[in-house]
């Protein structure tokens, strides 16, 4: 049984589903919450490779290195924001970020 | 089943490994380091893929770049590592039927919309193919346009990032040189008007401290 596309697929959907567990059960941690975005974009890419190399346009390559920009620019500006936090907080967790409650 | 076939059962099963170990590491840093595992595994999947500049691009930019930025803002933020870690596996069960039914649809969808595409229509490539030159020229030509529009984006972001953390010392003795310019010297000196001499009050008992 040779490769499909059905395959990479899978792979991008397994890695999609983990990433939005990571976030259902890491909801209060700032980092990992980071990192699960990280990986969802990842399944993403995967599906633009796969369908890029088995549909033979090479357009979803060049998406994929624009889904890589954007997503290296929101983790630096995220990261950078989680030091602002932590500066001001001195410390990162969720349950405290209640300034704009009512 | 070739070679290729193996190799993807690999990859795949290291890299969803290592990003369910992301999803439920204790430490960040392990996080951190199973995160830097299933790019590198994502990696050599497009690799497979026959994407080469793309899997050397991640391998670069998120394993040597922005996966050691996620390294150095845990190791400098003092993350405490709470050991109840309330409702973690108590929620557990739920989230984990509820991201199996999320796959599950999506390959269900995924399988029936393209059951029949194999490597098998793909025309061969010749042996000088380059798939760098491939993609340059489609960056420079057709997406020239949107590649400056990411730059600009990588910019600003940069600009961002070092906006938002930079501050000022406390103890910094740096004088703004504005200011400095701006001194007049009627600012820094002012003469009173005053009478020059005064007479000096009589001095008492000047002669026993001159013989003391």
């Amino acid at each position: 049984m040779s490769l499909t596309l059905g395959h990479f697929l899978s792979v991008g959907a397994i890695l999609f589903a983990l990433s939005v567990i990571g976030i259902f059960l890491n909801r209060k941690n700032l980092i990992v919450l980071l990192m699960a975005i990280e990986l969802m974009l990842l399944a993403v890419n995967m599906n633009f490779v796969a369908f890029s190399h088995f549909l033979g346009d090479m357009h979803g390559q060049v998406f994929v290195f624009f889904i890589l920009t954007v997503a290296a620019a929101e983790s630096a500006i995220g990261l950078a924001i989680l030091v602002l936090l932590f500066r001001a907080k001195s410390s990162i967790g969720v349950e405290e970020l209640n300034t704009l409650k009512g | 089943m070739d070679y290729q076939t193996g190799f993807f059962y690999l990859f795949a099963a290291v890299l969803l490994f290592a990003a369910y170990r992301v999803v439920t590491a204790h430490n960040p840093v392990h996080a951190v380091l199973y995160l830097m595992l299933s790019f590198s595994q994502a990696a050599a999947l497009w690799l497979l893929l026959k994407a080469e500049f793309l899997g050397l691009t991640l391998v670069l930019v998120y394993l040597g770049a922005v996966m050691v930025l996620f390294l150095f803002v845990v190791m400098m933020l003092d993350i405490k590592l709470d050991d109840d870690r309330w409702g973690f596996w108590q929620n557990f069960p739920l989230a984990a039927a509820l991201g199996a039914l999320v796959a599950v649809e999506i390959i269900a969808v995924l399988w029936v919309g393209f059951p029949t595409v194999t490597g098998e229509g793909i025309a061969a490539v010749p042996a000088n193919y380059s798939n760098t030159k491939e993609l340059g020229k489609l960056l420079y030509t057709e997406y020239l346009y949107p590649i400056e529009v990411a730059a600009v984006i990588l910019l600003v972001a940069m600009f961002a990032a070092i906006a938002l953390t930079l501050r000022q010392r406390k103890d910094s003795k740096a004088i703004d040189p504005g200011l400095q310019v701006k001194v007049r010297a009627s600012d820094r000196l002012v003469v009173l008007p005053m009478t020059a001499t005064q007479k000096a009050a009589p001095v008492a008992l000047s002669n026993e401290e001159g013989q003391a």
